[in-house]
């Protein structure tokens, strides 16, 4: 007789030996690094090229971020029309986004096609305009969408939680206004496009299952172009904090829930306490079964789902606390945040569910490798942090070897509420 | 091309097998064929009220999650109007634990009024959240219902009110399952590095004492024939004027379903797409527009939304978006745009290819239809679509008689 209530043997994921699978490296012409993962079973590629062209180099609100948005709407010899119709004629997505630190061209497309694109893709690095009309309907659109998102208290309270921890001239900090985007013209984007695209400093990363003599595609494409390799000039902009902590906000009077943000700076990932509290991160609000999740959702229910994290910055972090629950037990929800906080400081973490916490780190991390997309993923982010894949191997020891006193020492410096801004916004 | 075994245990569980060895992974789903279309019209919401409850323990286990994650394993769940589905992903080598985790929820559910007072509860935030909350959060409410008169596609998956989650009672949640999530009714889908003889000695082992249960018949309302043009017109305090038009398609497995698709392709498919083209950058009408359907197993819809901008005059707005349609009526579309929309598609097809995930539950979903190996045969029936297949479906479908339009002003 089948006994259901025993669980099936399982090999802990702590025991596996995960590698990550290197990828392959060169450099065009211009010295501008590949990096590539040729590999997968579906006839399929990405190409994302990363420019530092993020809106760290700003020197007015939302140049970057128009700059990278209008890039493909128009060349000396194609339309913005043409260009759309050529990448979707395809079957192709050509994306682009802007970051803090970089921006990024990327495509997608049927392998059989990528000799076929890509010089269309030179094209719009190489020669693109910027035409007056396309930046007006942008500016329109863009105003248009923010005054939409201005009524979603989620919305509002990504944007201050942000600029109190940075700072509203920071570029982790700062967020677009109307204003902003009345203040763009042409010739700033020419300016910002000649500097940080055209001769700016450019990684190129591959994935997929490339055609054959694919390197020298891109070279032919993309070597011969200014682009370089060299680190950008380093620009500085300092952090200003703000000096309250605890913020109520009334977005909507009739709002029905209240989007609630903590979070407290945290140092990069080469800090020697990232990886730690990364597990300390898990355990406390990184997964389904965390426990904010579990008290919060799972036994009050006052929310769909409550989540800690943190930013994705190379700089500097945060980190953060996000919900969105009834308006009638915000309150409660920050109590039973700092509750939490407060067993973990006061309590080691049992060894039973640690262990769950790793094993599903572990077991969760050998998904992340599977795929091609994935791992050139994985490697991007090493490589735009300067990290390699000793990163990766420490990762998995730390996770592995973390011991409850240290995650209870962590908590003890970082999970402070004095440290933690307390921002509610319905 | 997507390889798969197929067989069926005693209690009418249909098993479906795909291997792929070049993944450490292994995938377990679980396709329910219940949505909310299933629903008792005074109980809406409750087919994903009841997904949330398949979460909150079964007859010997405890907590689902748990073990999942102690094995390395991550999961979720989702629910349509046609079909619910679970579906996991966990290291190759503990998938064992993931079939023991599934039967005994299929077996039966713990039934704990604790965990249907908290789901109640976590449904209503989700709700406020999505829905109410949001600015133009209840477009589609009342489109539905302004859409369907008898088919239980006339509400959303998140139900119709609030009241019917919050009086959910336990009895009702008992009466759900037995007769929904029985053997019979369900599809069991394992992917990945997992082999076809181990799956079949699992599924015997763990799936095949559970009892067959009675097969759920549907016999839903047919919506009739639209014969007139509906409208409805709202105010509501958001920023810009707004509006949703749709017009009724045909069934997920008829020949009009494709050539519906790519109609959709056509007029809201990318940044060059006619909508996008003619009535965002030309004329300047709407600041975001878009073309869409849902992939509805019964007769579905076909919905162009989109945002207006400032300025511009509501009637204005709908007459042009009615010219391009018009257009599509009157003028056959060029051989290069059926090629574009046919590339379009072939690429979708092989990019969601790419993960086992995704592979397994198209094999579900198609098991679902009727046969899995139909996902094989998808992109020929797109190949199939001619210039005048299409032009004859946008001339049925687009009639004044069969649209619904709902407009949405800023107060």
């Amino acid at each position: 007789m089948l006994d259901r209530k025993i669980f099936p043997t399982i090999e802990e994921a702590v025991h596996f030996d995960l590698q990550l699978k290197n990828c392959d490296r060169f450099t065009l012409d211009n010295k501008v690094p590949v990096y590539a993962m040729n590999a997968g079973a579906q006839d399929v590629v990405m190409v994302e090229w990363v420019f530092d062209a993020g809106n760290w180099y700003d020197k007015q609100p939302m140049v970057a971020a128009t700059t990278n948005f209008l890039i493909k709407n128009g060349t000396t010899s194609k339309s913005a029309y043409q260009i759309n119709d050529f990448f979707e004629f395809h079957g192709a997505y050509l994306n682009r986004s802007c970051y803090n630190e970089t921006a990024s061209i990327t495509l997608h497309c049927l392998s059989k096609h990528l000799e076929t694109l890509l010089p269309v893709v030179r094209e719009i690095i190489e020669t693109s305009i910027f035409p007056e009309q396309e930046l007006g309907i942008y500016i329109q659109n863009q105003k248009q969408r923010l005054s939409v998102n201005l009524q979603k208290c989620d919305f509002i309270a990504n944007r201050l939680i942000d600029e109190y921890l940075f700072g509203i001239n920071h570029p982790y900090g700062t967020y677009s206004n109307a204003e902003d985007y009345d203040a763009l013209n042409t010739d700033l984007l020419k300016a910002f496009y000649k500097q940080y695209y055209l001769n700016g400093s450019c990684k190129i990363f591959v994935a997929g299952k490339m055609p054959t003599g694919y390197e020298s595609m891109l070279n032919k494409a993309f070597g011969t172009l200014p682009l370089h390799a060299d680190a950008p000039v380093v620009v500085e902009h300092p952090v200003v904090t703000a000096s309250q902590k605890k913020v109520e906000i009334i977005n909507d009077e009739n709002g029905v829930q209240g989007a609630i943000r903590m979070a407290r700076p945290f140092p990069n990932r080469h800090h020697p306490d990232f990886q730690k509290a990364h597990v300390l991160n898990t355990l406390f609000g990184g997964f389904f079964g965390s426990r904010l999740m579990s008290n919060i959702r799972e036994d009050k229910g006052y929310t769909y789902g409550i989540h800690s994290y943190f930013q994705n910055h190379v700089h500097a972090s945060a980190w953060m606390i996000s919900t969105e629950a009834g308006r009638d037990v915000c309150a409660a929800t920050i109590a039973e945040v700092i509750k939490e906080m407060e067993i973990l400081r006061n309590e080691p973490v049992a060894q039973d569910e640690l262990d769950l916490v790793r094993n599903y780190m572990i077991g969760s991390l050998l998904g992340d490798l599977d795929g091609p997309f994935q791992l050139i993923g994985r490697w991007k982010n090493y490589v735009l942090n300067g990290l390699d894949e000793n990163y990766f191997y420490k990762s998995i020891e730390t996770i592995k070897s973390v011991t409850p006193e240290e995650l209870q020492s962590l908590a003890n410096t970082y999970l402070q509420p004095g440290d933690f801004y307390e921002l509610t916004v319905i | 091309m997507i390889q798969f075994d197929r067989f069926v245990l005693d209690n009418g569980l249909r098993v479906l097998v795909h291997e792929d060895p070049s993944t450490p992974m292994a995938v377990v789903n679980v396709m329910y064929d219940v949505g909310a279309r299933d629903e008792d019209p005074a109980q809406t919401g409750f087919a994903h009220l009841f997904e949330h409850l398949m979460f909150g323990g079964s007859i010997n286990i405890k907590d689902y999650d748990e073990p999942l994650q102690r094995a390395g394993g991550e999961n979720n769940a989702y629910t349509t109007n046609d079909l619910t589905n679970y579906y996991c992903q966990l290291p190759a080598q503990n998938i064992e634990t993931a079939f023991w985790l599934e039967s005994d929820r299929m077996l039966s559910l713990a039934f704990g009024e604790k965990s249907l007072a908290t789901q109640r509860k976590v449904v209503c935030e989700e709700f406020k959240e999505h829905y109410i909350n949001k600015p133009y959060g209840d477009v589609w409410h009342k489109m539905r219902s302004l859409a369907y008169t008898v088919h239980p596609y006339r509400w959303m998956t998140i139900g119709k009110e609030l009241s019917h989650v919050e009086n959910a009672k336990i009895d009702d949640v008992k009466n759900f399952f037995f007769k929904h999530y029985r053997p019979v009714n369900a599809i069991l889908v394992v992917a990945g590095n997992v082999k076809l003889e181990q799956v079949k000695r699992l599924a015997e082992k763990w799936f095949g004492p559970i009892e067959m249960g009675k097969k759920y018949e549907r016999q839903l309302s047919v919506e009739p024939l639209q014969t007139e043009a509906r409208k409805l017109e709202v105010e509501a305090n958001v920023p810009l004027d707004a509006f949703v038009k749709t017009w009724h398609m045909d069934a997920r497995l008829s020949p009009g379903y494709y050539a519906a698709d790519l109609l959709t392709e056509i007029l809201g498919g990318g940044a060059a797409s006619r909508l996008y083209q003619t009535l965002v950058k030309e004329k300047q009408y709407f600041s975001s527009i878009d073309c869409y359907h849902f992939g509805s197993l019964d007769a579905g819809l076909v919905a162009v939304d989109g945002k207006l901008v400032k300025g511009v005059s509501m009637e204005n707005a709908m007459k042009a978006v009615d010219e391009e349609i018009e257009k599509l009526k009157a003028t056959k579309i060029e051989t290069k745009e059926l090629e574009k929309v046919i590339n379009r598609t072939e690429s979708v097809i092989a990019f969601e290819d790419m993960s086992v995930m995704s592979r397994a539950s198209s094999i579900a979903l198609y098991e679902l239809l009727g046969d899995a190996s139909m996902m094989n045969t998808e992109f020929q029936k797109y190949q199939a679509i001619t210039i005048d297949s299409i032009h004859d479906y946008a001339n049925k479908i687009f009639a004044n008689t069969n649209s619904n339009t709902l407009l949405y002003h800023a107060q």
